[in-house]
């Protein structure tokens, strides 16, 4: 091997590093407010991508269709819990989020897909899509189970995954899609070509990264979620609402999931069933930090990232197979060095 | 004037076991009130229940509303505040951020004079406010999960045993600093096994042994108790009914 295609090895597994770190981190940041083990991590990835590929090409994407029809189950769950005590102040405030809001954005979607809408505009309509789709998601698959053991959250949590990969086939086919770059161009340092797009992807990941990052040090919100993960009854002794920590995650984890879909797919072609392998190796990078550690999880991210890009040009069969076994020896480590774990009273 | 705290006919059962029967208590403003029994008396579990923790049969009205429909959250947005045996601090989080994070439900802007009324209570939280909650001493710790409970402004907190496992100096400085408390308006309902020192400050008194109260009144008589003398405060027989 020579250093020419070293360096492009190194360079492609870190814009997919980035990309994993992200993902790794929001299935950090569900886990340790909502213990859920957030599988259908990987579905906001595709449909982010799908639907931006679609609005991109003039096509209406289904995932409009689906956040409303989340949106109202998510309004019937607000109406049956609070069925005993309902006024109109939380009926107004349930519809305004559940109901109209993903009705005013489906109309957006249906008159600017007509018309083949400008990146930007494609960018924000799916990542609004997807942020909606979250955050309903949790309402109705999460929320009402969100006292039950973690393996009950985590059958909920396969559940959600299956059906949403199901649906992506109906809304999106079988064919995969590619997007249009984000940014264009590029500049040759070397012998390496930096892409526009390689660039966005390094730039938005760092980006997010700090402001999750800010926004966990320094917004009260951010704390609040912090104190949900670190001791659910004290958080809950001072005010703060288990199910309000709960959507903040959700939508934070959408929204990664969504804008992570947007920046790979002018890269690589998605399909319907691409997010789930994806989502999968946030996972590795996100259990080799314990399922606690941000830090840990993203440089793990970018190992995984560079282990899959040497291991696709040495062994392109065993790609997978060798990122994925990358887990044997840490969980093998985490079990020995851990004491044993008891399911968390509550 | 009627009560802040009006417990009637309340019932706490885990499962089939009733640990709190027929409980009936009130808690005046700015009143020190004191619950006082042997360990698994069912102390802990009437306050978890008024606090909405466990779910609780009869009534429980604060500040003259019912509670039963409303959640913790609620109760303590409502002026209700509880510190529990186990402190539940967030321990990786530093001492101002717990502090800050007591105030989640009030206004920004009175956050700030509360904190600073906090500090002045406790100077040494000011000491160690950059400091991570968990790396705290266990009297700091406790005078942590206090302070955080009072950035909320409650109208009533609930002490569940603050003087457990401390030192005796430390002790006296939590047991000051709740009769401060009440000079501030604050109602204080004091769950303690260190019944020399609650019924030195409290004004009422109940005593529970088996989930049940068998004696209340004045926190002064109780004292004076000769039954409640031998079985709590000091010359201990164990297992006996001081009825």
């Amino acid at each position: 091997m020579n250093t020419t295609i070293m360096l492009f090895l190194v360079q492609d597994g870190i814009t997919n590093g980035a990309i994993y770190a992200l993902l790794g981190l929001a299935l950090v940041l569900v886990f340790a407010v909502t213990r859920v083990i957030l599988i259908p991590q990987g579905e906001f990835v595709t449909y982010g991508a799908l639907t931006y590929a679609s609005l991109a090409a003039g096509q209406m994407p289904g995932t409009a269709k689906l956040a409303l029809a989340l949106g109202i189950g998510a309004f019937a769950f607000d109406l049956f819990v609070a069925r005993k005590a309902l006024h109109g102040r939380l009926i107004v405030r349930s519809a305004l989020t559940n109901i109209v809001l993903p009705a005013i954005v489906l109309a957006l979607t249906v008159y600017f897909a007509a018309q083949k809408p400008p990146v930007a505009v494609s960018i924000a309509l799916s990542l609004v899509i997807v942020a909606m789709i979250g955050l309903y998601l949790y309402r109705v698959a999460f929320q009402p189970l969100a006292h039950t053991s973690v393996l009950v959250l985590l059958i909920a949590s396969v559940g959600v995954h299956l059906a949403l990969q199901g649906l992506g086939l109906l809304f999106f086919g079988a064919e995969g899609q590619r997007g249009p770059a984000v940014l264009s161009g590029g500049f040759t340092a070397g012998s390496l070509r930096f892409t526009g797009q390689s660039l966005t992807v390094y730039s938005i990941t760092i980006a997010f990264i700090v402001a999750l990052w800010l926004f966990f040090g320094l917004t009260l919100y951010g704390k609040a979620l912090r104190a949900t993960a670190v001791n659910r009854l004290g958080a809950r002794l001072v005010g703060i609402r288990t199910t309000l920590s709960g959507q903040i995650a959700f939508l934070l984890a959408s929204v990664i999931g969504a804008l992570s879909g947007i920046m790979i797919v002018p890269i690589t072609t998605l399909y319907y069933d691409s997010g789930f392998l994806i989502g999968l190796k946030g996972f590795v990078a996100a259990i080799i930090g314990g399922l606690v550690s941000y830090p840990l999880t993203a440089v793990a991210a970018l190992v995984v990232g560079l282990v899959e890009a040497f291991s696709s040009f040495y062994a392109s069969n065993y790609k997978e197979v060798i990122v994925f076994m990358l887990l044997i020896p840490v969980l093998l480590l985490r079990s020995l060095a851990a004491p044993a774990v008891e399911e968390e009273k509550d | 004037m009627s009560a802040l705290l009006s417990v009637t006919d309340a019932h706490v059962a885990y499962g089939k076991v009733e640990a709190v029967r027929s409980v009936s208590l009130d808690v005046g403003q700015n009143q020190i009130v004191t619950i006082v029994g042997a360990n698994g008396a069912g102390k802990t579990t009437l306050l978890s229940a008024i606090m909405g923790i466990l779910p609780l049969k009869g009534r429980v009205a604060f500040a003259g509303q019912d509670l039963a429909r409303l959640d913790i959250e609620d109760r303590v947005a409502m002026g209700l505040g509880l510190v529990p045996e186990h402190r539940e601090l967030f321990v990786t989080m530093n001492v101002e951020d717990n502090l800050e994070l007591g105030a989640f439900r009030i206004e920004r802007s009175k956050a700030k004079t509360s904190m600073e009324r906090v500090y002045t209570l406790f100077p040494r939280l000011k000491e160690r406010r950059k400091q991570l909650a968990g790396t705290l001493s266990g009297g700091e710790q406790q005078m942590l999960a206090m302070g955080r409970a009072l950035m909320g402004a409650p109208k009533l907190l609930m002490l569940d045993e603050p003087s457990l496992g401390l030192a005796p100096i430390i002790v006296a400085d939590i047991f000051r600093i709740v009769t401060e408390l009440r000079t501030a308006g604050v109602s204080v309902l004091l769950v303690e096994q260190n019944a020399q020192a609650a019924l030195k400050i409290a004004d009422q008194a109940y005593v529970m042994e088996l989930g049940e109260f068998v004696l209340s009144g004045k926190a002064s008589d109780i004292a004076a108790n000769e039954r409640v003398a031998a079985s709590y405060l000091g010359f201990q027989h164990e297992g006996e009914s001081v009825l």
